[in-house]
């Protein structure tokens, strides 16, 4: 079967980012980008899936500037067959995003959308959950076990008290968390072989898609930054500031 | 204006993370109607009704609804929902999973964890794991919006009496089926809500020597949590885990033990009133956030702790 796995570029997760003085947006000149690690883990998870023989084909899809290819060749070269990237330089919110990917379901018709849970940069913890919705598709989101069985697959998800497994049918969507599996490290064979898998390029237009911002950033800012309080010498002495200056225990 | 909250509850009972939701909702204006979607979520819904604030309380108890089925829920959530100046859900796993599905159905872009209300379309959020906060706006005549829990005080969960009215929507997507859940069964207060929490990171070794930490939770009424580290190297299950991809605390008092400070730690625990770090490193950077610093070795600082509380 085929899985279809977005890739979103984003700032590394290692760079802090820190607003622009303007308070416009966050200032992303001259860092590092990189594949969303949630989406790192999306690509691992087909790629098991497909050393295991359940899965024959990986379609990774990116989304942005030209610059994109770059995720989707890192994404080829952990293991996908094939990318597409759907050329934009405009900005792309995550309904835009869910658009988009429904439109590429609805060709390559895959039996399994596997995205990360969310970004780093945006944080929304969106897109997979309105490709359900726009598919019609089950959602196993936050996932921590994927088990593909005949016509299903079964979701082991995090959720707030612990653990949720859920059965969802045929073609369903899973969104990754981050004990889903630890991804590989890209051989440099692999590297150089990915150069030369095919990537197609497409675009909202082309895929009828209206991509049109919903929300207005209207500023960013640092959020208030806490001071470092004291050292305290002793377990004692902590004890006195918590009971007589914090006054939080008795 | 009006505006459904989405109930979190258990059919028995309403959760804390709802009172919060419905502040945020206090904090826009308007009508504030309730959605208890379950199965024998009677009595939940009755919890609704009390609630502060709450006009009128909408129960779809359905076998469709029992688990939450994001599919199901999602459905249910748009045929109702379309009519309403906001959407809001708290930013649990429970919201954060449905929500944007229900935005999806309306043709919304959704706006997830929000911290501040700053007027009827306009909203705070954390981005780049809590390291900017942006400030949106949004054109969708329907706004759809989950909600930080830890920034809003709670509601007051009795004095209300709202009409109680039953949908008679079953919605079944037919795609998801519940197979079973492992919940953590504790006696300790839950994390989000508890007013002291203690933290052990990949200082306490391994999960046994948490141990220490629960005796010292069970001491001061606490909850224990966990960084990610600690939770990766498998000490502790995942529902503990305290941070930016886990759980956001904000309790009165924070007590970091060995855990050195990742920024996505952070991100999960910096709105704490108070924060305590024991740690053996002085440098970590822990420390930079914390109000109170012991540089101990936490083998000896946390026995201590407890025999001395």
């Amino acid at each position: 079967m085929k899985v279809l796995v977005a890739v979103k570029r984003v700032v590394d997760f290692n760079v802090k980012v820190r607003p622009k003085a303007d308070g416009s947006d966050v200032d992303t000149a001259n860092v590092k980008m990189s594949i969303n690690p949630f989406c790192e883990i999306a690509v691992e998870e087909a790629v098991r899936l497909k050393e295991k023989g359940v899965v024959s084909e990986i379609v990774a899809v990116s989304m942005g500037p030209k610059q994109c290819q770059e995720q989707i060749r890192t994404a080829l070269a952990l293991g996908a067959d094939r990318g597409i990237l759907v050329e934009t330089d405009a900005e792309l919110q995550p309904l835009a995003v869910a658009k988009c990917l429904k439109a590429i379901a609805d060709k390559e018709e895959p039996q399994l959308v596997i995205l990360g849970k969310q970004s780093i940069d945006g944080d929304n913890n969106q897109t997979g959950q309105m490709l359900g919705a726009l598919t019609g598709m089950g959602q196993g989101t936050f996932a921590s076990e994927v088990v593909v069985e005949d016509g299903s697959v079964k979701v082991t998800r995090e959720v707030d008290g612990g653990l949720q497994t859920v059965s969802l049918k045929l073609p369903a969507i899973v969104t990754t968390d981050l004990r889903l599996n630890e991804p590989r490290y890209a051989s440099l064979p692999n590297i150089m072989k990915a150069k030369k898998k095919p990537l197609d390029t497409t675009s909202p237009e082309e895929l009828g898609v209206d991509v049109t911002p919903r929300t207005t950033t209207l500023k960013v800012e640092p959020p208030a930054e806490r001071q470092a309080g004291v050292k305290v010498a002793s377990v004692d002495e902590l004890l006195e500031k918590l009971k007589n200056e914090a006054k939080v225990i008795q | 204006m009006s505006i459904l909250v989405i109930a979190e509850h258990d059919n028995a009972e309403i959760k804390g993370a709802t009172l919060n939701t419905v502040a945020a909702a206090k904090a826009i204006g308007g009508d504030i109607h309730i959605l208890v979607a379950g199965a024998e979520c009677g009595a939940a819904a009755e919890a609704a009704a009390r609630i502060d604030g709450v006009a009128k309380v909408l129960v779809a108890d359905n076998a469709g609804y029992e688990h939450q089925l994001a599919e199901n829920v999602a459905k249910l959530v748009a045929d109702l929902g379309g009519d309403y100046s906001h959407i809001l859900a708290p930013a649990t796993t429970t919201g954060k999973n449905m929500l944007p599905r229900v935005a999806a159905l309306l043709d919304v872009q959704p706006i997830s964890d929000i911290l501040a209300v700053e007027s009827a379309d306009t909203f705070k959020r954390p981005i780049y794991a809590g390291n900017v906060i942006a400030t949106v706006q949004s054109s969708d005549t329907t706004k759809v919006i989950t909600v930080r829990t830890t920034a809003f005080d709670a509601a007051v969960a009795e004095g209300g009496s709202a009409a109680v009215e039953t949908v008679d929507i079953a919605e079944d997507a037919g795609v998801s089926s519940f197979v079973g859940e492992e919940l953590a069964v504790s006696d300790r207060p839950e994390l989000t809500s508890a007013k002291v929490v203690i933290s052990g990171g990949r200082g306490m070794q391994n999960g046994d020597n948490f141990e220490m930490l629960y005796k010292l939770a069970d001491k001061l009424g606490a909850a224990v949590g966990a960084s990610r580290a600690a939770v990766d190297a498998g000490f502790v299950p995942n529902d503990m885990q305290v941070g930016q991809t886990g759980k956001i605390v904000a309790p009165d008092l924070y007590i970091a033990v060995g855990i050195s400070g990742a920024i996505q730690h952070l991100a999960g625990m910096k709105d704490s009133k108070v924060i305590v770090a024991i740690n053996k490193d002085e440098e970590a950077p822990i420390f930079s956030v914390a109000d109170y610093g012991l540089v101990a070795d936490l083998f000896d600082a946390v026995p201590e702790l407890e025999t001395k509380l």
